[in-house]
């Protein structure tokens, strides 16, 4: 059993991660002096980031850190991965051990670790799975949570992939779930859905801080409970992660739109929950462009065609999923249609590979509002697409020396692209797992997306 | 934050200096409106109470008192030295800060490397360890010099080597300025050549750059100012050759323009280090992204725009404009043309009012005509700095590791073997103390293993793509 209670968010600053919105008032602060005080540590090799946020954040007035609760060096990691984790990591564990322990000690109840990081530059993605691993070590009993920031496919560093691949297959052994927010999915909803012109990363944040809330805000996370859940990260990973191979959990939520058109708007409960099952199935990031013609293998058919329909291209196939509803009349939503059998593998009845979490409180101006947390298929792509990437500039041994220099040889690479190799193919064998167990028609072969 | 030393040697190196401190009083006088000492400035200058005696003490905060220079000046004659002293600048640079000779190293590499540096260790050490001792976090060294004279060449490069052994972990930014063709000076074949085995294996990064590019680039302005039309509209201090609202307000030099240039080019390189930005590119950034194998340093650079007309409204049209010329040839300070040659990776530096969305849309219109390696398709590495330069509302920086750099080298190898098959001048250089005839040999070696492995890269170029099978895991 692992204790309820607060989670600490430790926040890693590569190049660009900023949680705002953390208004709640229950799970991630305290109050302080009037002004509630988040629960965070805030690392960074570089002073810049951090003072921004720590400013920003004191002068909205409504909130702010600790502003004892960081962790800074003068000089950044150069978008090194082995810079961070075999350099600075080390160096700096005790300091930023201590301050962890701190803000564990003001808590009642830990239940565990958010943190926040980006896969891309140096100091988030390697310092970020260096600092996990401790967190791990010092705390066996808590659940840690990643929230890591899948980078755009082109132009942000250049060493992206080989720096991706390295955290994914570090962060893959001490952290307990990844929660995945892409750059190029959120660029988009800010182009198509907020209809802004000229993005920033204050918007992309922005979209990333609303989701990130319309999951960890208070909600009632069970039938007929009276009370807002205790423990969310605890009941988030009691949802949805039933196998600790499959641990990697992709953010939707609907609606989504620019506060000019959000006056203009009605929202029903049975179209945005309709919308939210095609984008799981379709594999959408947005309630814009889904493909409706994707659908889930009928249920009525034998099991072996069941298996041929559903390699039917791009239906995405769910392992669990967590939906969270927040507004007026919520109690009478119908999510039926996520408990269909046909959209989950066979391992787990639909009743235990689906959960729903409620509140009557409305989130962020939307009267009405839905999330969906899943672990589906929807990573398998992005993740070859970097692995591959990665895998093709390693051939050449290019920037290789960069990580030498720092203690990552190339047989380390090597480890961590047999890890992430071995994670679509072990995805495809449990969803072919099923095939083992029919009786009529032959063997199904796994076949990849 | 960080701190960088730039160091420079010889007559050229000097005199862009010069124009760099200049600029960069200027730029911070600009972004920094109360006076106050902040981090930004501390980047490059020190700030010092001269009230007390001795080397004066370092105030880390509060109100500015008199800004000193992180700077080595080295020359081993003394009239460019003597000039700055004498000048507007003198304030900016401690007497202790110089290393001055008087007889000048008659245009030989030999003369700068063996002899001189011989002459001047101890005193480059100490000087080097004092003005590293004044910095909180080091973290670069700029080395401003010539390829083609003698000190600026061989004491620049012998620096270079004191550089790596003293302060092995400081990064090491070498600004080169490569003779041309018609260069006055017969010898600087030899120079360059034997300067470059140093830059091959003591540099981290090298940013080449050509007189004769500097030179169109400056036609191009007069042309443009003064062609009538456009002349008047033009925002004086925009110009990326002038030193309007700078501290000098004598009488330009002729090479003033031209080394603005160069001192723009650096300023740009560090904006996003010293200001803030919401897609900071550091220093080491730019060595980890830009260097994929250690030989291969060498960056292309090329700034736009080279002036802002005087209206303020910028339709985003210009701004696509100010991408596209990033990558023309008139905007390169080398004579190369990158666009037509292997893409090994690019990084680009964006300075003002300008968001990821503008950067990528400029990425994704570009990309399609410009061929990068097979083993890095997406090679860009982008950075985002809020502080424009003087005059501008927003600039670029491109830098490009690019194949485009070996004809240049080849005709430099050319210039030396014409040379050194008659062994033309030889004797000069082997009378000096430590140099033997293997120094050029393995300069020419080293010149040469350099320009097989841009071929190789460029052998792979438009072949049909065969992707490294991938790793199968047995379950």
């Amino acid at each position: 059993m692992r204790p309820g209670g607060a989670p600490v968010a430790v926040v890693l600053r590569g190049i660009k991660s900023k949680v705002k919105n953390v208004s709640s008032h229950s799970a991630a602060c305290e109050e302080k002096t009037g002004v509630p005080v988040a629960r965070a540590v805030l690392i960074d090799m570089e002073p810049k980031v951090i003072s921004q946020t720590l400013s920003m954040a004191a002068r909205s007035g409504c909130w702010k850190y600790d502003h004892q609760s960081h962790f800074c060096q003068k000089q950044g990691s150069g978008n090194n991965w082995a810079n961070g984790y075999s350099v600075h990591g080390p160096r700096h564990k005790d300091a930023i051990m201590n301050l962890v322990q701190k803000e564990a000690e003001k808590c009642d109840r830990l239940s565990g670790f958010f943190t926040v990081m980006s896969m891309a530059g140096g100091t988030g993605s390697g310092m970020g799975a260096f600092v996990t691993q401790c967190l791990r070590d010092a705390f066996p009993a808590s659940f840690i949570l990643n929230q890591v920031v899948w980078p755009y496919g082109t132009g942000e560093v250049i060493v992206q992939n080989y720096n991706s691949v390295l955290t994914l297959s570090h962060l893959y052994q001490s952290s307990d779930a990844l929660l995945v927010h892409e750059n190029d999915a959120i660029h988009k909803i800010c182009a198509q859905l907020m209809n802004i012109k000229q993005i920033s990363f204050r918007d992309v944040n922005r979209v990333i801080a609303h989701q990130l809330g319309s999951v960890f805000q208070p909600t009632h996370t069970s039938e007929g409970a009276v009370r807002y859940s205790r423990n969310p990260l605890g009941d988030l990973m009691e949802s949805l992660v039933p196998h600790p191979e499959f641990k990697m959990l992709g953010l939707r939520n609907i609606p989504q739109m620019s506060e000019n058109s959000l006056a203009y708007s009605t929202f029903t409960w049975p179209g945005l929950i309709k919308h939210l099952r095609q984008m799981l199935i379709a594999n959408a990031k947005m309630e814009e462009g889904i493909n409706w013609q994707v659908r889930p293998p009928l249920s009525g058919l034998p099991v072996s065609q069941k298996c041929c329909l559903s390699r039917a291209p791009h239906f995405n196939t769910s392992i669990a999923n967590l939906v969270i509803l927040r507004g007026k009349d919520v109690q009478s939503v119908d999510v039926g249609g996520f408990r269909d059998a046909a959209l989950y593998t066979s391992w787990l009845n639909p009743q235990d590979a689906f959960n729903v979490w409620k509140t009557p409180r409305a989130f962020n101006k939307y009267e009405k509002s839905a999330a969906l947390v899943s672990n589906s298929q929807f990573l398998l792509k992005p993740l070859d697409d970097i692995v591959g990437k990665a895998w093709n500039m390693f051939a050449s041994k290019a920037y290789v020396h960069q990580y030498t220099k720092f203690g990552i040889e190339e047989e380390d690479f090597l480890d961590c692209f047999t890890a992430l190799e071995q994670y679509p193919q072990s995805k495809a064998f449990c969803i072919s797992f099923q095939d083992r167990n029919c009786s009529d028609g032959p063997r199904v072969q796994a076949e990849q997306w | 934050m960080t701190q960088s030393v730039v160091v420079q040697v010889g007559q050229c190196g000097n005199q862009i200096g010069c124009r760099f401190w200049d600029l960069a009083l200027r730029e911070h006088a600009a972004v920094n409106q109360k006076g106050i000492y902040d981090e930004a400035l501390s980047s490059f200058f020190r700030n010092v109470d001269t009230r007390t005696d001795g080397d004066g003490i370092d105030i880390y905060k509060g109100k500015i008192c008199s800004l000193k220079a992180r700077a080595l000046l080295i020359d081993m004659e003394e009239g460019v030295v003597n000039e700055i002293l004498q000048g507007p600048l003198r304030d900016v640079f401690d007497s202790k800060q110089l290393i001055t000779d008087v007889s000048g190293s008659g245009n030989n590499w030999a003369v700068g490397h063996k002899l001189y540096g011989c002459q001047y260790w101890e005193n480059i050490v100490e000087k080097l360890r004092r003005t590293a001792e004044h910095c909180d976090c080091l973290q670069c060294f700029f080395v401003i010099h010539s390829m083609g004279g003698g000190t600026g060449s061989g004491l620049g490069t012998f620096v270079l080597n004191v550089l790596e052994d003293e302060f092995p972990e400081v990064y090491r930014f070498v600004t080169s300025v490569y003779p041309s063709g018609e260069d006055d000076v017969v010898t600087s074949p030899y120079n360059s050549v034997l300067a470059m085995k140093e830059l091959n294996e003591h540099a981290d990064c090298v940013l080449p750059i050509e007189n004769e590019s500097l030179f169109n680039i400056v036609s191009k302005i007069h042309q443009m100012t003064n062609s009538g039309k456009l002349g008047s509209t033009v925002k004086q201090n925009s110009l990326i050759t002038s030193s309007a609202g700078g501290i000098r307000t004598d009488q330009a030099k002729p090479f003033d323009a031209m080394n603005n240039i160069v001192a723009n080019l650096l300023l740009n390189l560090t904006s996003s280090a010293r200001f803030e930005g919401s897609l900071n590119m550091d220093l080491n950034e730019i060595s980890m992204n830009l260097v994929p194998f250690p030989q291969l340093h060498y960056l292309v650079s090329s700034l736009t725009p080279l002036y802002t007309l005087a209206d303020v409204n910028v339709p985003s049209r210009r701004l696509d404009q100010m991408f596209s010329d990033a990558f023309s040839k008139d905007h390169q300070l080398i004579q190369a043309d990158p666009k037509h040659s292997l893409y090994l990776a690019c990084a680009l530096l964006v300075r003002g009012n300008v968001q990821v969305s503008d950067l990528r849309r400029n990425i994704e219109r570009l990309k399609p005509s410009l061929q990068f390696v097979s083993w890095n398709q997406e090679g860009w590495k982008t950075g985002l700095c809020s502080v424009p330069p003087v005059g501008h509302s927003h600039s670029l920086l491109a830098l490009a590791n690019n194949t485009c750099v070996k004809p240049t080298f080849m005709e430099l190898k050319d210039r030396f073997m014409k040379l050194y098959k008659k062994k033309a001048h030889l004797h000069h250089y082997l009378h000096v103390d430590g140099m033997e005839q293997s120094c050029f040999s393995e300069a020419i070696s080293s010149l040469t293993d350099l320009i097989e492995e841009y071929n190789q890269l460029d052998v792979s170029k438009g072949g049909p793509r065969t992707d490294p099978p991938r790793l199968k895991i047995a379950m």
